[in-house]
């Protein structure tokens, strides 16, 4: 019985030992992921107070709707508008190449193609995907920037060598595969039966896709767009290398060179200005306006997923 | 279908909808073929631009060793070969003499390094040479003493601002440091978050907010990335600026994302039934997930982490923010010092007026874009390989 005892013993303390263990695991484990919401917070706040800090020295009014950027001058202004205005164009010519393109090739991989084919093309659309911004760049400053000033030479209009539509091509090149992939899973989440009942009606293939599969796939096709706008939008390496530098100027026009928030950042981050200057703390200042549109933007995608999800009872997305 | 009257299947507008049907499926499979399209254009142009940096020009001179020539190094060929020799080269030989003292006070026949307007010669894009220098390259090259040779230099060389001495080993050994510090820190937090949100975490807001956090850190533009490295590691924690080590860690934070969806789907992928024998055996739950579920999920982690990688390597805006950009002539001894990263020196290439660099900054792409394949092939191989149909 003694024995009987001891072994109680040690195997109770065994028992003790084990759970604090895995306590001690699990306390690391959770440490772990609270590692993420750590740097949602760090990013935040960062950029907040360096922000504020800005805020402190110019107009927040002015930022948001001035016209004039001028760091590093003695009496410098920071009026954002012109910054602004690029992004919303450059964005807007990547997405009015990325859209259409990325849709309808998603529409092709998951209507027409088969099986096998849809297995080679999808991936072989997101290596479009994988390539570094940089390279993508280069293409674009040295190879699409020229292309394009030569091309409208010979239509006889004047295009800049850092022209906004060089820039927003490429950078639409880049973001295909984010619609396509996107739109490809939501195409092939719509429930068949809903096109078959369609095409038992009489309509034709092309017709039942406009007709029933795209608007029951659209808040996934719009989730897919809104993704990709914050991904344009925050895109550094094409716009540094092949867009202008100049923030003063104020235009709609494509062919002229124009600049990004991203641009500005990284302006402002690599000149010999002294941290706690206005001129390199408005890089966090444009930082915190590109941190909250982008979120907003991931947001509301997201959620608009979700619904999509509940909708059609999908797991997979 | 007959065009009768007495067809009740008639449909006059039958002929228009095929036709239009016929055109919205042309369409999709122009925007298909556009897409493949750009790929290819993309492809060929870094090859059709890059391949020949691989190459360099090479001039055959008489070298004079002596005292003299080694004082002012210029002087120790003939005058008029002397602009069309690199000046790195010159720069090379007090070096030459000393690793081989024999050397002195001979008189040698040396393949010297041209200058990189000789080599834009040679490779037929634009030049700017004298034309007196033009005619004696042209007798050089009558006289078969100049030679292309594989460009060694191109990898064991740093940066350098005479473009023919210019390299990549200086960036790819931060590459290299700084994905060390990269994985080191967001493999294993990474796997802890996964494994904590799939085997541990009850449904609580808490682990709500985890997640939504991830999924929202997937989307925060990498530049932002960037300016949280300055603020926190650099101006916060005082890590030197432009290290490998601060850059790994700004590189990690972007990384556990991806490394934490794909350990969760493989965590996922195990299934229940092998849990549940394990516990029947009454194991504890850590060992379960230690000695039985994790293995199994191994390989998936794997290739999830190879993706994630093969991302932070073609990763260039937050690093140009931390200072990565810095020109780095010798490669870095540790991840404290400042170094620089292979799309970083591509981004400095591109930006040099001259022609040598444009070709320069288009191999560099090529050896970054074939790394970058060979990565995400091994991370199919592996999942191809050990993938476990349950």
């Amino acid at each position: 019985m003694a024995t009987n005892e001891t072994n109680q013993q040690v195997f109770a303390s065994k028992n003790k030992m084990n759970k604090l263990k895995e306590d001690v695991i699990k306390g690391l484990l959770i440490a772990a992921a609270a590692i993420s919401i750590l740097t949602t917070f760090g990013i935040l706040f960062s950029i907040l107070f360096e922000a504020i800090e800005f805020f402190k020295l110019k107009s927040f009014a002015y930022f948001l709707t001035g016209t004039e950027w001028s760091p590093g001058t003695p009496n410098s202004k920071f009026g954002a508008m012109p910054i602004f205005v690029g992004t919303f164009v450059i964005t807007g010519i990547a997405m009015l190449v990325a859209i259409p393109i990325g849709l309808f090739s998603a529409i092709y991989m998951s209507e027409y193609a088969s099986n096998k084919g849809r297995a080679i093309l999808k991936p072989l659309l997101e290596v479009l995907a994988g390539i570094p911004t940089v390279v993508y760049g280069f293409f674009a400053a040295i190879t699409v920037a020229p292309f394009i000033v030569n091309l409208f030479e010979t239509l006889g209009m004047h295009a800049s060598f850092n022209s906004a539509l060089a820039s927003g091509i490429v950078m639409g090149i880049m973001i295909i595969p984010v619609i396509s992939s996107l739109s490809d899973d939501v195409i092939a989440a719509v429930p068949d039966s809903m096109r078959k009942g369609s095409l038992a009606l009489g309509m034709t293939k092309a017709e039942t896709i406009k007709n029933i599969v795209l608007p029951s796939a659209l808040p996934g096709i719009i989730s897919a767009s809104l993704l990709a706008i914050s991904k344009a939008l925050g895109e550094t390496m094409i716009v540094v290398m092949a867009a202008g530098m100049n923030a003063n100027k104020m235009s709609l026009n494509p062919l002229e060179d124009m600049t990004t928030v991203t641009v500005q950042i990284v302006t402002a981050l690599t000149g010999d200005f002294e941290f706690n200057s206005p001129d390199t703390l408005s890089a966090f200042a444009l930082g915190l306006i590109l941190f909250v549109v982008t979120l907003v933007l991931n947001i509301v995608s997201v959620t608009m997923i979700r619904k999509f999800k509940e909708k059609y009872k999908m797991s997979n997305l | 279908m007959e065009k009768t009257n007495n067809n009740i299947f008639y449909d006059p507008t039958l002929k228009g909808r095929h036709r239009s049907a016929k055109i919205f499926k042309g369409i999709a499979l122009g925007s298909l073929v556009i897409s493949i399209f750009f790929l290819v254009i993309f492809l060929s142009d870094m090859i059709i631009k890059g391949t020949s940096a691989f190459h360099q020009t090479y001039i055959q001179v008489e070298v004079t060793y002596n005292e003299k020539t080694i004082k002012s190094t210029r002087s120790s060929i003939d005058r008029k070969y002397r602009s069309l020799v690199s000046r790195a080269w010159f720069r090379d030989i007090p070096a030459q003499v000393k690793q081989n003292p024999e050397l002195m006070g001979t008189t040698q026949l040396v393949w010297a390094l041209a200058d990189d307007q000789v080599d834009m010669y040679m490779k037929e894009h634009k030049y700017r040479l004298k034309s007196k220098e033009l005619k004696t390259l042209k007798q050089l090259i009558a006289d078969g003493r100049v030679e292309k040779k594989f460009n060694s230099i191109f990898f064991t060389t740093g940066d350098s601002l005479i473009p023919e001495n210019s390299g990549i080993l200086s960036a790819a050994v931060g590459t290299i440091f700084t994905l060390i510090v990269t994985i080191s820190v967001a493999f294993p937090i990474g796997v802890a978050t996964a494994v904590y949100l799939e085997e541990f975490a009850p449904d609580n807001k808490f682990t709500q907010m985890i997640e939504v956090n991830i999924n929202n850190l997937a989307a925060i533009p990498s530049i932002v990335f960037g300016l949280l490295g300055l603020a926190i590691f650099i101006n916060l924690f005082g890590l030197p600026r432009s290290s490998a080590v601060v850059g790994g860690l700004t590189l990690a934070l972007m990384t556990l994302p991806i490394i934490v969806v794909s350990s969760r789907a493989a965590l996922r992928s195990v299934p229940a039934s092998i849990r549940q024998a394990a516990y029947g055996l009454g194991l504890t739950k850590i060992q379960v997930v230690r000695d039985h579920v994790l293995p199994l999920a191994f390989p998936g982690i794997m290739t999830g982490s190879i993706i994630g990688m093969a991302q932070a390597m073609g990763e260039t805006a937050p690093l140009i923010i931390v200072g990565m950009i810095a020109f780095i002539p010798d490669a870095p001894g540790s991840i404290f010092d400042a170094a620089t990263v292979m799309p970083a020196q591509i981004f400095t290439f591109a930006g040099r007026p001259e022609m040598a660099y444009i070709e320069r900054t288009a191999a560099a792409i090529l050896v970054l874009l074939s790394v970058l394949i060979s990565l995400n092939a091994a991370a199919v191989y592996l999942r191809h390989k050990f993938e476990i149909k349950w």
